[in-house]
């Protein structure tokens, strides 16, 4: 028998029944196909965009308001400048066309291990935790999260929902399942596992920034 | 992992006489107790959803096989492989299996307190693989050549100076004992690793049956670099992790990192769902799901199903005044605490695991914040009446239960032994109201006075006053 | 509410613990005399002995179950069942009605008395209505919360809030006063070390509190604690909570030497 049969048929012999029946199968697979909903956290707010902001920098990320997509360049480059990183950067092609300043090396691939400055596009903000939703793709490369010692994310406020459920919703109407990655990202990378005392960088971006767009 | 358990009263007492050890646990307190305490007075919804994810988990449990196939057919149908394992030698066979296959020659991981139970470190570097830890509490004990002593900060027992020695020992650069440097200097050296390891192993916290997705949240990052960056990613999973949807999914996101570090969140919630697609970039190519149940379907159906309901969080160890007091080596196996006394015993057998239940006041509070509301005292006092049913009490304990019993199941004969006893402990006292040692003592005495009774019994002395019945 | 004369006292059935029973019958009058202050009639059946926590936590089942029907026997005639330990009540509560589970008749009795037994402290105030006692004790106490006591039976602000109003006493309350002191039935001589670790971690937090009384609700842990203080040559007094409650905190403390006569 394999392992798998062997497993299954410890589970159901623990469970004292055979395998489930046709209408208990359908039962719980209408559970799956319209999840029910939980209790959650209260976010009664009528400023999403400062409840976001003021969570996600409650982990020591920071937050910046802009009003185009035209001002990331400028905004990027005023932090670079303001951390002194040098003037190239791993940017996703779900930003679409932007217009650097001059001096500016701009690299749409995979981040490689000396990239110290990403620039990515959110999918969703989520206003309860603070936190940003990245999906990977040709178009939002999944290394510009992790590798770079700094990243820049870029969210739309429309794309600034209530809770997770909320991005959901969102990612059942798009129709496409999983991307092969999800990441909620709450604020820069950090560790507690040298005497329990919070260090940031710990492998992920030392710095995260968030530009609001809207 | 090696399995110290059978030692664990004299580890227990080494424990208690490691300074360092003393130190480091002394820091539990702020850093876990009492952010969790906050986090949970913050979130007035916090009960409720212990509530319903306990009811989920249930839920799950009761329909295991179906969730299992949906998972499995999702994982497949993105293009990933799931192996189930009977035990931690299938499990360490199969991994085995993959990292030739990829012809893998450096491999790192996340943490995965599921790979500590198939010791599958040991089995890779057996077969001749760099196997590099890298979360940064796995490194350190890593380098330390020790095994987690908690499951969500493995390297709690460890001070900063310990650190710094072990990374000036291992990475050849000047001592540093200021904390900031020590984390960049792991960066930097684990950065390396992670772009030329051609297999990642991580964890998985959660496994969704509606995406076929595997779930990790951690703070460091080290995991998403981990899976990200190498060829070929191997999720290792218990049978008993897997939830239905992703709404499910948000109840726990909601009490895992309270319970765990009193974190609203953590800074990584990370969904993986098979390999990289037509037209990524990255990630990686393969995709493997290793599900072991090494024990867990016997709980199936017994007394101890609750136990499948943890999410490991840690947050029974963290508000364990045993674990406080021993730190988590002396349990001398994967899982310490309240959590692992529980686990263990099932797991590796009642032989050699007698004292994990044992060691337990059972004064109830893992079970006041444990997330997932496990009756914990209740499973550890239900594994002492296994062991009492497979003889396994020692002698002594059971002659005086024995004892007691017969003597207690008789009220004339109990009350006049008692009026005996206390006449003959008062007479010791001498009118000091105190003994300073026992005929007999089974271990009072040996830190303690025994409060000396006064001579006389609470009902003979009622009798006499109010001749009540 | 209502002093209908015809409404009876209620029949209180005292609990007196084994522990309680032979080292401290001055817990077991205040008990008793609480209980009468409050309106209540108290009977001590002779007939009781142990609620067989022992056997129950060591793994000998059929022991407990035997005693436990002994008691079940003893007090089910009672309006109430009350004793001055969250832990012996707390195993009458919850752990009776579990033992018989496949016992239909037992466990209708089990439940039954379960439904009607009190730790004494919270039987005063939330079944009494008792607000206020009258006695009077001289210096500062810190409280220790009993495990059972606390996270069994509900008891945390009934003993503060009757200690509140004891003339002449203050509380400071101790950190981590919800932390088991280490005592734990058979485990403070099973494992001793372990055990006077967690003794010493509680009394260093009581005594940052600068008290010179320990109280606690639970004889076991309080002969612990007061066991590990006169070892180590500590003058804080322990008491049970009842003691000074019921005025009778006048005789020696625990461990402490009777006076001359």
């Amino acid at each position: 028998m394999s392992s798998r049969d062997t497993i299954f048929k410890a589970i159901r012999q623990g469970l004292g029944r055979g395998p489930l029946d046709d209408a208990a199968r359908a039962k719980l697979d209408a559970r799956i196909a319209e999840p029910p909903q939980h209790i959650r956290a209260t976010v009664d707010d009528a400023d999403l965009v400062a409840r976001f902001a003021q969570r996600f920098e409650s982990r020591s990320g920071t937050t910046e308001r802009i009003a185009s997509l035209a001002d990331v360049p400028a905004a990027v480059a005023a932090l670079a400048e303001s951390y002194a990183i040098a003037p190239s950067a791993v940017v996703g092609t779900a930003l679409g066309e932007l217009a650097w300043p001059e001096g500016w090396q701009i690299d749409h691939g995979a981040a490689t291990i000396d990239v110290m400055l990403g620039v990515s596009l959110a999918w969703r903000g989520i206003a309860e935790t603070g936190s940003i939703l990245m999906l990977s793709g040709p178009e939002r490369p999944i290394t510009h999260n992790f590798v770079p010692e700094t990243h820049v994310v870029v969210l739309p406020v429309e794309h600034l929902v209530r809770h997770y459920e909320d991005c959901w919703v969102a990612l059942r109407e798009a129709g496409q399942g999983a991307p092969r990655a999800m990441n909620f990202i709450s604020g820069p990378s950090r560790t507690g596992d040298v005497e329990q005392t919070i260090e940031l960088g710990a492998h992920g971006p030392r710095r995260m920034h968030v530009l609001i767009l809207g | 992992m090696e399995f110290r358990s059978p030692e664990f009263k004299t580890r227990a007492v080494h424990a208690l006489h490691d300074a360092n050890l003393q130190k480091a646990l002394s820091n539990t307190k702020a850093g876990f107790v009492v952010k969790r305490a906050q986090a949970a007075a913050e979130m007035p919804e916090f009960e409720a959803l212990r509530d319903t994810a306990a009811e989920i988990k249930n839920h799950v449990l009761a329909n295991l096989d179906h969730y299992l196939e949906k998972y499995e057919a999702a994982v497949t149908a993105a293009g990933g492989h799931v192996h189930y394992a009977t035990d931690a030698e299938d499990a360490r066979r199969i991994i085995l299996g993959i990292c030739k296959k990829a012809n893998a020659k450096r491999i790192t991981k996340g943490k995965s307190m599921v790979s500590e139970e198939m010791s599958l470190n040991e089995a890779l570097i057996g077969e001749g693989y760099e196997v590099v830890e890298t979360d940064l509490g796995e490194y350190i004990i890593q380098l330390a050549d020790e095994p987690p002593s908690h499951i969500i900060a493995p390297a709690i027992h460890k001070t900063k100076d310990q650190v710094a020695d072990l990374f000036a020992a291992a990475h050849n650069k000047p001592r540093k004992t200021d904390r900031a440097a020590l984390v960049a200097e792991a960066r930097e050296v684990l950065r390396e690793k992670y772009f030329t390891a051609e297999v990642g192993i991580t964890g998985g916290n959660f496994l969704v049956a509606e995406t076929g997705s595997s779930v990790i949240v951690t703070n460091e990052g080290n995991g998403d670099l981990t899976q990200t960056l190498a060829k070929v990613h191997i999720v290792t999973s218990g049978i008993e992790r897997v939830i239905p949807t992703l709404d499910d999914l948000s109840v726990f996101l909601r009490i895992l990192a309270r319970s765990a570090t009193g974190q609203e969140t953590e800074s990584y919630t990370t969904f993986s769902t098979g390999p990289r697609r037509p037209g990524d970039i990255d990630g990686p190519e393969e995709y493997h799901v290793v599900l072991l149940d090494n024990g867990r379907s016997k709980m199936l159906g017994s007394r101890f199903q609750d136990m499948l309901r943890c999410i490991r969080c840690g947050a029974c160890m963290n508000h364990c005044p045993v674990y406080g007091s021993i730190g988590g080596h002396a349990y001398g196996w994967v899982y310490p605490g309240p959590m692992g006394s529980v686990l263990t015993p099932l797991i590796k057998g009642m032989d050699g695991t007698y004292d994990l239940p044992n060691a337990c006041t059972l004064n109830g509070r893992c079970q006041s914040v444990c997330p997932v509301r496990i009756p914990l005292p209740d499973l550890l006092r239900e594994i002492r009446h296994q062991q009492f049913r497979k003889d396994m009490t020692p002698k002594r304990q059971k002659q005086a239960l024995k004892l007691w019993r017969y003597v207690a199941e008789r009220p004339k004969l109990y009350h006049f032994a008692e009026r005996i006893g206390v006449r003959i402990l008062a007479s010791m006292a001498n009118g000091k109201g105190k003994l300073r040692s026992l005929p007999f003592d089974p271990g009072w005495t040996g830190a303690r006075d025994l409060p000396a009774p006064t001579g006389r019994t609470f009902l003979e002395l009622w009798q006499a006053k109010r001749g009540d019945k | 509410m209502s002093d209908t004369p015809t409404k009876p006292r209620p029949r209180v059935g005292l609990f007196a613990t084994c522990v309680m029973n032979a080292f401290r019958p001055s817990i077991g009058f205040a008990s008793a005399k609480l209980l009468e202050d409050a309106g209540c009639h108290v009977s001590v059946p002779a007939a009781q002995t142990c609620c067989g926590q022992p056997g129950l936590n060591s793994g000998d089942e059929d022991s407990a179950l035997a005693l436990a029907k002994q008691v079940i026997e003893a007090f089910e005639e009672f309006d109430y069942v009350v004793g001055p330990s969250g832990s012996c009540m707390a195993t009458i509560r919850h752990d009776y009605p579990n033992l018989f589970a496949d016992m239909a008749d037992w466990r209708k009795r089990a439940e039954a008395l379960a439904a009607k037994s009190y730790e004494l402290l919270s039987f005063l105030t939330d079944v009494m209505g008792v607000t206020e006692v009258d006695a009077e004790y001289h210096g500062t106490i810190t409280y220790h919360d009993s495990c059972s006591g606390l996270r069994s039976m509900g008891v945390k602000g009934q003993p503060r809030q009757l200690l509140g109003t004891v003339k002449g006493l203050t509380i400071k309350e101790m950190e981590d006063t919800d932390v088991c002191c280490g005592f734990g039935g058979t485990f403070c001589v099973k494992y001793p070390e372990i055990s006077e670790k967690m003794a010493d971690d509680k009394l260093a937090n009581a005594a940052a509190t600068g008290a010179d009384t320990l109280l606690g609700g639970d004889l076991g842990c309080l002969l612990h604690l007061a066991g590990r203080l006169r070892r180590k040559g500590s003058p804080v007094k322990v008491y049970h909570t009842a003691e000074v409650l019921a005025g009778l905190a006048d005789g020696p403390s625990l461990g402490e030497a009777p006076k001359e006569a």
